[in-house]
């Protein structure tokens, strides 16, 4: 693995290794002194075209207690809001010794660009790219849900919401199916992508339909821009045919749980009670998301000397 | 001054000789003799190429093309004569900027230049551009185009169908229903879910040329169809031209070969506008080039500088440069595959072009007494694209690496060689 892109090219068993490490990397972060020396001297750049402060931390938490060397790179008030390329950055970041560009873009692709040019030769990781993907969000997502249902063949996850525009639910259909579990997408049909049919998961327009056999739900944001383009008729109705709310979690199995990506829209998506409720591990995700992203991260550049990175 | 081509393959029939002076055909037969021979021996000879769809770029944007470049590298390809489309800067909504295309063309001399005019004033799709006094200008625009742009008012399309008729002009429509296709990135399918991109859908191509062509039908009107690229809109200019509707349709050589699967790279180079489409789509196009649903093959050469493609897809330009290797395209999609012989490439490359836009001059037959616009082309040549190989001032080339069929060895604009053993002269 020279680079994480899509949570479509891990294998099972990479997927299932990078799990294994996140578990043993999580202790870390139960110990006083929260630091492992595994990538001391190494240099770990998180490029960030796209304001995203709980993504970056959690890298940079990551990168940091393997002891790497965090470079933080904002597209605000830096050079690329005076036009500077893409191509232009990751020459300069090259320059500068990245074994490792952590991007967050707000181009579909630009990570893959990155990956796949001349321009940069450490390895990429996708820390969300456009309405494409999101890798290290299904990694910790399956994370959180194999350490609260166990292995995940056979599970049944739903997912709800902006399916359309959401790179979370794109990466964790495809990480979950290869993780042998059973995705089922709920949405209203404007939401769905055309061609969804040729996922690896069922989909639904009937949030209740879905709820008594899930073992895990998952609520999407959904932004509220989209309501002004038509994809539906108001907050409100959107919030009764597919939030989340208490009538609707305690038709859930006992066992289950809820997740959500974050940032929430409380009243929205999910009611507040549910968010706050013990089925909710959405805090647990943020802590598992940094064991997961010390795992990705130890993988692709543990072990390997400078300019090989493996 | 004369010259001989010696052994020369007429549209791919027997070997013979042309004899040309002062820019036309005097005498074709064997054993004929000139002050200077051209060996065609083994090679076909095409009137020379008409492109309907070419972005010249001058005025305005010359970092990325000019009229010379641009028509240099039209002659490497093997044309004569190219419609230079209006989105230039300024546009050119007035004659004062048509006449300017046309006369730089004439001046440089490697292609005849065509202007085409804008439809609407600014490519704004508001009002009528002074179509009439671009038909009267020294320019004598027949075509008219917010190529970039549709013209999606269906009254100002309807009237823009009504008006040229006065002067024998056609409306080219770059069929794009606008608000289908905000922020599209790539055709509407499977592929645009997977990979994020927002979807083209080839829904809001076929509903413009739908309404169209029943515009065209109501009104009396002449119109052409831009760069068609779905099967759904082949279905439809067939239909129309069931009904006896006076429509016209092009496909551009890369619709006639890639499709949308190359868009799994994110690699701008196959950014282009109406989008690659699926492979259905490529083989309802060819089907359609073959049957005569669509007339014409036009290039859409479209050149943009570097920086504009090396980046990210959503930040790239829209467009791909095609005049040097649109013959070889067509041989390979079309005539290898026996779905067209020779004399239909002449048609659809040359005197089908030639008859919309009305360049009389052009697309006639390789006959004595005719013009001597001639393309020599050996269909026995190999070629691996390299994107610094070409007179054009871009690289935006989708067929960098590919090795294509094919190879323009000479062309004659008017009986002067503009390209002799694959140079420009």
């Amino acid at each position: 693995m020279k680079h994480l892109l899509s949570a479509g090219d891990l294998s099972r068993d990479e997927a299932v290794l990078i799990l294994d490490t996140a578990e043993q990397l999580l202790s870390v972060a139960q110990r006083p002194i929260k630091k492992l020396p595994t990538l001391r001297g190494r240099t770990i750049v998180n490029l960030f075209f796209e304001d995203s402060t709980r993504t970056r931390i959690s890298f940079e938490a990551a990168a940091k207690r393997l002891s790497a060397d965090v470079i933080n790179f904002s597209a605000k008030g830096s050079s690329v809001s005076k036009g500077e390329s893409l191509k232009d950055t990751a020459l300069t970041l090259q320059a500068m010794g990245a074994d490792a560009v952590v991007i967050r873009h707000h181009a579909s692709g630009a990570p893959h660009r990155l990956a796949t040019s001349e321009w940069t030769k450490g390895a990429v990781v996708n820390a969300g790219d456009g309405t494409h993907e999101h890798p290290t969000q299904a990694l910790l997502d399956a994370f959180t849900m194999r350490s609260r249902l166990g292995d995940l063949a056979g599970k049944n996850v739903t997912i709800v919401g902006d399916v359309l525009h959401s790179r979370v639910a794109r990466s964790n259909a495809l990480l979950l199916d290869t993780l042998g579990a059973n995705v089922t997408l709920v949405a209203p049909p404007t939401l769905l992508p055309v061609g969804v049919e040729t996922w690896p998961v069922e989909t639904s327009y009937d949030l209740d339909a879905s709820l008594e056999k899930a073992d895990a739900v998952m609520m999407l944001r959904v932004q509220r821009e989209r309501m002004n383009a038509s994809f539906f008729p108001s907050a409100r109705e959107y919030s009764r045919r597919y939030g989340l709310d208490v009538a609707r979690m305690n038709r859930l199995p006992d066992h289950a749980i809820v997740l959500h990506p974050g940032p929430m829209n409380r009243g929205m998506e999910i009611n507040a009670d549910v968010a706050d409720s013990d089925r909710s591990v959405i805090v647990e995700q943020v802590t598992n998301g940094v064991a997961v992203r010390m795992a990705v991260l130890y993988l692709l550049l543990g072990g390997a000397t400078e300019g090989e990175t493996a | 001054m004369s010259t001989v081509i010696k052994g020369a393959r007429i549209l791919g029939g027997e070997a013979t000789d042309l004899l040309i002076e002062d820019g036309v055909i005097m005498q074709i037969g064997a054993d004929l003799t000139g002050d200077e021979t051209v060996d065609a021996t083994g090679l076909i000879a095409l009137p020379g190429l008409v492109d309907l769809h070419t972005h010249l770029r001058e005025p305005g944007r010359e970092d990325a093309e000019t009229v010379l470049t641009g028509t240099q590298a039209a002659a490497r390809g093997g044309f004569t004569c190219v419609f230079a489309m209006a989105n230039t800067e300024p546009v050119a909504d007035t004659a004062g900027v048509v006449e300017q295309v046309w006369r730089l063309g004439r001046e440089h001399g490697y292609a005849d230049v065509q202007p085409i005019g804008a439809v609407t004033v600014g490519l704004a799709g508001e009002r009528l551009a002074e179509l009439g006094a671009m038909a009267d200008s020294a320019a004598q625009v027949r075509v008219f185009s917010d190529d970039g742009k549709c013209v999606s008012d269906a009254v100002l399309m309807r009237r823009a169908l009504e008006y040229v008729k006065a002067f024998d002009g056609v409306i080219a429509q770059h069929a794009q229903e606008p608000r289908l296709t905000e922020g599209a990135q790539m055709n509407e399918g499977p592929l645009s879910g997977e990979l994020g991109l927002t979807g083209w859908p080839a829904v809001a191509e076929e509903a413009i040329i739908a309404r169209d062509v029943l515009l065209a039908e109501h009104v009396g009107s002449r119109l052409h169809v831009c760069h068609l690229s779905t099967r759904g809109s082949v279905e439809i200019v067939r239909w129309a031209k069931s009904r006896g509707i006076d429509v016209t349709a092009e496909v551009t050589p890369h619709h006639l070969l890639l499709d949308d699967e190359l868009v799994r790279s994110y690699d701008p180079i196959y950014k282009v506008n109406p989008p690659l489409r699926s492979k259905d789509d490529v083989l309802a196009v060819r089907e359609g080039l073959a049957d005569g649903t669509i007339d014409i093959v036009a290039t859409d050469h479209a050149p943009h500088p570097m920086e504009d493609k090396e980046c990210e897809w959503q930040a790239a330009a829209f467009g791909m440069i095609g005049l040097e290797t649109a013959l070889s395209i067509v041989q390979q999609t079309m005539v290898d595959t026996g779905a067209l012989t020779w004399e239909r490439v002449a048609e659809v490359m040359s005197a089908n072009p030639a008859r919309i836009g009305r360049a009389t001059t052009h697309g006639r037959p390789l006959a004595v007494g005719e013009p001597a616009h001639v393309v020599l082309y050996d269909p026995t040549a190999k070629r691996t694209i390299e994107p610094a190989d070409t007179a054009s001032l871009s690289r935006n080339t989708p067929y960098a690496g590919r090795e294509l069929p094919g190879r323009v060895v000479a062309t004659f604009l008017a009986g002067k060689p503009t390209v002799l053993e694959g140079k420009l002269q």
